[in-house]
């Protein structure tokens, strides 16, 4: 009978860890949509952005105040995991405190999560008010469900927090009258002004609070881990490689399609044969599809992208489409393809492998006012704390609808054709060209 | 405008069997329109005072390709930039300058993986090496006291990390330099880039160049200097806009060098 917790314990986070690998999986087989693309290249530098723009947060204090109160919350939340792996080993082993034995270095761990545990609930506050009170444009912006995910967020944190620092109040409450399996250990310096509203409850009650917030809080961890699957707080994770498969050109480099460089060099060369036939008896391949119309058609790390946005909107503030009113948002540019990609991976869940539900990332998510209001300035890209490049989608679909669709403004079309007959976007007689050195 | 400049070409070098120091690539705004010529111009008489052996590829030069990259037109672009490579692998060409962010972003990065690899600079880079070789001297004239802001080329600036070129030259013109509220790799686009110049904007509550035009005059500049022929023309008619351009004017900054020396 004595070791039913102990069972229970162990079931629970099975069962949690279980059901959040089931969903780590699907990711990443939601990410492998994407087309091939090669980042394996560079791996010291690639290290070196990891260790930097993710673990170390060189991006987020570019905007000091959320900068480091993001900060505050992360170191927390990675700090206080070790308490964790302790809560762990003791509700598999039905222990208490394991780690007590390490003695003062045990009293700084556990008085250091305090003072963080406090300094997160702050943080949190000051992150409620913005979201919900302050005028920010960015998250104001926000309706429905990408807001009320900002906020549950907060939640889970100021509700995990307070457990925490409860069962610590209660724990000491414990130890002080000497309460059996309570044996000193710990330093308090957060819960031992909590633990005074606790004076007078009997040893039973105080044993009951204790194990309650003990066991509400891993349940809480558990549930937060699920969570996280359905939330815009993958990033917690996905930063990792998303900074790591980063693109390390410089911004204003945009890749040159293969596909095309083929058909340009085989028109380029004086020895192809115009009447080339396939060899063999190799069916005729199927032409390669220029640009993007839908999530499949990006490459898998645009998709890593769009699972790591965490919807702060620092880069729809920074983009001059948007703060002149147009339609675009770098955002929701990331927000959309995520939504398709997930909308895209339901859809093989259910039937097994993909059937058409005549829906795409083009028009039925992004429109192409949006793609053509962006200037290609970069500033989204350079505002993400992540290493996201909404920018790169952007150019994508626009290459989908000039390539495939002939779909571009009139204007643009105007301009492409000049370039075409006379190599300057206006139209100039090539001929002309060092006229200006004579005028 | 109103004088002829020399200008060699590489088919007259390469018919006198001789190859310059550097490719100078006009590119089609410093050709065609009429406010870049005088860059372009400008430009010249800064190679040709500082004795730099340069030659233009004249009438066999073409797009770089990059408005039609940035919308989309892929096709096009490696049809500009593989005819373009073929003309400069043909002279040996290894040194290009030129006065467009935008061809420089696009000869510097997207032409090497299609067989175009040259050194490539952007003329105030240039000026900037100019002046360290001892080459070119730059003193404030006409421009000494004045109150300049730089506006970022987003394909110089954040494309490339390109920002302090362009204001070293400005601060050795002994003028008092002015940035505004977001400069460098927070530098608002003048409207221009990814083919915008070309297209009316999409619907919106403002333009681009308005936006950033009022960035500028928050400093209160006598002149607000440019490195892009793009952003110039933006800014130019931001200022229209705001009817200052009597009290403001819009210079690049090869132009402010060469105009401080009267050349």
């Amino acid at each position: 009978m004595q070791y039913i917790p102990n069972i229970i314990f162990v079931i629970i986070l099975i069962a949690g860890i279980g059901y959040f690998t089931k969903n780590v999986r699907k990711l990443i087989r939601n990410i492998k949509l994407g087309k091939d693309v090669d980042r394996t290249d560079n791996k010291k530098e690639r290290f070196n952005n990891m260790a930097r723009i993710a673990l170390g947060q060189s991006k987020m204090v570019r905007r000091p105040i959320a900068g480091i109160l993001h900060i505050i919350v992360y170191l927390g939340f990675i700090i206080i995991n070790i308490e964790v792996l302790e809560i762990i080993i003791d509700g598999i082993l039905g222990t208490h405190r394991i780690f007590a034995f390490l003695g003062g270095l045990y009293d700084f761990l556990i008085g250091s999560f305090e003072v963080l545990a406090l300094l997160v609930l702050v943080s949190v506050f000051i992150f409620w008010i913005r979201r919900n009170v302050i005028n920010i444009r960015r998250f104001k912006t926000l309706k429905g469900w990408p807001k009320n995910d900002g906020n549950i967020i907060l939640y889970f944190e100021v509700v995990l927090m307070t457990l925490f620092l409860t069962m610590n109040a209660a724990d000491l409450q414990l130890q002080n009258i000497g309460a059996d399996h309570y044996a000193k250990a710990g330093a308090y310096p957060i819960s031992q002004f909590i633990s005074p509203l606790f004076n007078g409850m009997s040893e039973g009650s105080l044993v009951l609070l204790e194990r309650g917030a003990w066991w509400l809080h891993i349940i809480g961890i558990l549930i937060f881990l699920n969570y996280l699957y359905f939330s815009k707080h993958l990033h917690i994770l996905l930063a990792f490689p998303n900074t790591y498969y980063g693109d390390l050109n410089p911004k204003g480099q945009m890749d040159n399609l293969k596909a095309v460089t083929d058909e340009v060099m085989l028109m380029m060369d004086p020895n192809a044969d115009p009447f080339a036939a396939p060899a063999g008896d190799e069916p005729e391949a199927e032409p390669e599809k220029f640009g993007a119309s839908d999530v499949t058609d990006l490459n898998w790390v645009q998709l890593l992208n769009s699972y790591t946005c965490t919807e702060c909107g620092r880069c729809t503030s920074e983009c001059p489409a948007n703060q002149t009113g147009k339609k675009l948002s770098p955002r929701k540019i990331m927000m959309d393809t995520r939504d398709r990609l997930q909308e895209v991976g339901d859809n093989i869940d259910k039937n097994g492998s993909f059937v058409d539900d005549g829906k795409q990332l083009l028009n039925d998510y992004i429109t192409t006012e949006e793609l053509w209001a962006c200037t290609s300035c970069n500033a989204c890209v350079e505002a993400c704390p992540v290493s996201i490049s909404p920018l790169s989608i952007i150019l994508d679909m626009r290459r989908y609808l000039v390539m495939e669709q002939s779909a571009a403004p009139m204007d643009l079309n105007n301009m492409m054709s000049n370039i075409e007959n006379n190599g300057a976007p206006w139209p100039f007689n090539q001929m002309d060209r060092l006229n200006w050195s004579q005028e | 405008m109103s004088e002829a400049v020399k200008v060699p070409t590489m088919a007259e070098y390469m018919a006198e069997g001789k190859m310059p120091e550097v490719l100078f690539w006009v590119g089609c705004a410093g050709s065609f329109d009429d406010r870049a010529k005088k860059i372009t111009k400008a430009f010249v008489k800064l190679l040709h005072s500082s004795k730099v052996d340069f030659a233009v590829l004249g009438t066999e030069e073409s797009c770089t390709g990059d408005p039609a990259k940035r919308s989309g037109n892929e096709f096009l672009f490696q049809m500009q930039a593989v005819t373009n490579i073929e003309v400069m692998n043909a002279y040996e060409i290894k040194k290009v300058v030129t006065a467009c962010p935008h061809c420089f972003n696009t000869l510097k990065n997207e032409y090497p993986s299609l067989g175009g690899n040259y050194e490539v600079m952007h003329h105030t880079q240039f000026l900037k090496s100019l002046l360290d070789d001892g080459r070119l001297t730059v003193e404030g004239g006409k421009f000494k006291g004045k109150r300049i802001t730089f506006h970022d080329p987003c394909y110089l600036g954040r494309a490339n990390n390109v920002y302090e070129a362009p204001r070293e030259l400005l601060q050795k013109l002994e003028v008092e330099l002015t940035e505004m509220k977001r400069s460098r790799r927070n530098g608002l686009c003048c409207g221009a880039g990814g083919a915008q110049m070309f297209k009316e904007p999409e619907p919106g509550n403002k333009d681009v160049n308005i936006e950033r035009t009022e960035d500028a005059l928050e400093t209160k500049p006598d002149i607000i200097a440019a490195g892009c022929p793009f952003c110039n023309t933006m800014m130019t008619d931001g200022v229209k806009n705001k009817e200052k351009e009597d009290s403001i004017e819009v210079l690049d900054v090869a132009e402010l060098i060469a105009n401080a020396q009267d050349l």
